[in-house]
């Protein structure tokens, strides 16, 4: 009994002193804040003059600040790689990244609530006042299941495949059989991507709709009936998929970048035109246009344009 | 004594705001649930919504019908109940009254191990084995479909089936049963006439488990599915109302979102009434035995 009396006493007085330490803290806090944000100003008006004062010359240290990106789930890998090799050479830039879909980044940069939206996808006649800016090309690749006798497949043929109106593969000679059509969910970039290039947008009888690319790939590979799509860089590393050539065309970084292989997209960074960019948006923006950025989205399984 | 009073007070205060914690909880859920989730239902129509018969969320012309993922939802769970009630009430006989202990022992292990199993792990094998399996026996061009699905829930609901049930059954007083053989009953008789509806509250507490995670379950079924928003047939690759939200959310936006959360609202009010009725079920069941 005694005991527990000792602990309930030893509870209690343990929550009295979390109570008072918590608000003894904040008020600390709130001093803290109000003293490092005038000191702050004063130092941002010495810095000023100072960089005034000496040379205007720039160094990328000098760039410092926030960049807020948001747009296009599709170029989720492109961008985390970009980032990072952003912020090492700035180190006083941190740039944000929310993926959300091409048309929230297009919202976002119309509204100013994001520095640069991100597209995967051209913009739309109605998206006016904003510019966009091409940082990669995406392919898609057409693929297969790797016993499927089928090796070229015009694009009107890969349309019938996929709005249901081919329904066996002898009509596209290869076997008699029938066709099974996998692709990714509604919502999905790649898929937005395929069926706008393809121009089945909507109309695509699926059997299957999975949410991976990686998941659509194990798919094809496992069944012979099979025509799916998948991004042209994770494709090409998979031997378990064929992917067909289009009109002729074999996809490769090649075909893409010289505009010959047709199922294809541009990575876009969108911009307002009515605000200016921020210093360090500006320089984010500039580093991701520019040439030596090139092995950094190859990396990321796109292409430099 | 006066501190003894004190702490029997305080440790009940401290209880009943345990208890409450929980209600708080359904509550904030449901107010949650309906402010989200209704908006998109107002805005599209109930009636467009619940019986339109074509979800295309993002089409130029997007259309909000869940009828297909409702359909889809009811037949897989009630074939999957189709499958898995019978097997697992046999498997909770079996283990109650048929079985010796050390065979028990290690059905029991198994049964508790396949509760155990994550439900991502059941779609795996579902995806590797089963589809194809499927897809080769029916001679179809796509394995993922109704089939697989049910399939795949009927293993996944037996485990609840068979430990509430199988707890239950041998609660039923022994008396009962010997009563029961010594007018000349067999034991098969004893067990499905007189030990089985004797403990049936909790046989169907444990079918309501069953439902209720078949309703919910989203992982495996995603995995099997295909999970196209097709008016269901046992062929056809279907999406239910928990993968219909687990596909898309991650990319959705604008209304495509609302008419999201309103699946889940759908689906929560599916799940209350299948706890209502079998509450109901199980109440008038008590007062028969009066």
């Amino acid at each position: 009994m005694k005991k527990l009396i000792a602990l309930l006493m030893a509870m209690a007085m343990a929550f009295s002193l979390v109570a008072c330490g918590s608000s003894s803290q904040s008020s600390t806090d709130t001093e803290d804040t109000t003293t490092t944000e005038a000191s702050t100003t004063e130092e941002e008006t010495t810095d000023d003059a100072e960089e005034t004062d000496t040379t205007e010359e720039t160094s990328t240290a000098d760039i410092s600040g926030s960049v807020s990106t948001n747009g296009s789930t599709s170029m989720e890998k492109v961008m985390s790689i970009l980032i990072e090799a952003f912020e090492e050479q700035y180190p006083n830039v941190t740039v944000t990244y929310d993926a959300t879909g091409s048309g929230s980044g297009i919202t976002a940069a119309t509204e100013g609530s994001a520095d640069i939206g991100l597209a995967s996808r051209d913009l739309k006649e109605d998206e006016t006042g904003l510019t966009a800016y091409v940082v990669a090309l995406d392919g898609i690749a057409v693929i297969v299941n790797p016993s499927n006798g089928v090796e070229d497949l015009s694009l009107e043929q890969i349309a019938g495949l996929f709005n249901g109106t081919i329904t066996n593969w002898s009509e596209v000679g290869g076997e008699d059989m029938e066709v099974a059509v996998i692709g990714r969910e509604a919502g999905s970039g790649t898929r937005d991507g395929f069926e706008s290039v393809v121009g089945v947008e909507d109309a695509c009888v699926y059997d299957q709709e999975l949410t991976s690319t990686g998941a659509v790939i194990t798919a094809v590979a496992q069944n012979q009936y099979a025509i799916g799509y998948a991004s042209l860089s994770e494709a090409a590393e998979d031997e378990s998929v064929k992917m067909v050539t289009v009109d002729g065309v074999a996809a490769s970084e090649e075909t893409v970048k010289d505009g010959t292989y047709s199922i294809q997209r541009d990575f876009n960074m969108v911009v307002n035109d009515s605000a200016a960019l921020s210093d360090a948006a500006q320089a984010f923006l500039d580093f991701c246009l520019s040439e030596d950025v090139a092995d950094y989205i190859s990396q990321a399984g796109a292409i430099q344009p | 004594m006066k501190l003894r009073d004190a702490i029997e007070k305080f440790m009940n205060g401290l209880f009943f705001v345990c208890g409450m914690v929980s209600i708080a909880m359904v509550a904030l859920i449901t107010i949650y649930m309906i402010a989200s989730g209704l908006p998109a239902i107002i805005k599209i129509g109930p009636i467009n919504f619940l019986f339109g018969t074509e979800w295309a969320s993002t089409a130029a012309d997007p259309k909000y019908g869940i009828l297909p993922f409702i359909l889809a939802s009811v037949y897989g769970t009630f074939g999957a109940c189709l499958i898995g009630v019978p097997v697992g009430l046999m498997t909770a006989i079996f283990l109650s009254k048929i079985a010796g202990k050390k065979t028990a022992a290690v059905v029991r292990t198994a049964v508790e191990l396949l509760s155990g199993i994550p439900s991502v792990v059941y779609g795996l094998v579902g995806a590797i084995i089963l589809v194809p399996l499927i897809m080769n026996a029916f001679s179809l061009k796509n394995g993922t479909c109704l089939l697989a699905a049910i399939i795949v829930l009927s293993i996944m609901i037996l485990p609840s089936i068979i430990s509430v049930s199988e707890t239950s059954l041998s609660a039923v007083p022994k008396e009962y049963e010997e009563g029961s053989l010594a007018l000349g009953a067999t034991e098969m008789e004893t067990y499905f006439k007189v030990s089985l509806p004797a403990a049936r509250s909790g046989v169907a507490a444990g079918i309501v488990l069953g439902i209720g995670r078949a309703v919910g379950e989203a992982m495996a079924v995603m995995m099997v599915a295909g999970n196209v928003a097709n008016m269901p047939g046992l062929f056809t690759s279907v999406t239910f109302l928990t993968t219909a939200i687990a596909k898309e959310m991650s990319y959705s936006s604008g209304l495509q979102r609302q008419a999201l959360y309103s699946i889940g609202l759908i689906l929560f009010l599916f799940i209350m009434i299948i706890n209502t009725v079998m509450g109901r079920l199980l109440k008038k069941g008590d007062d028969d035995k009066k």
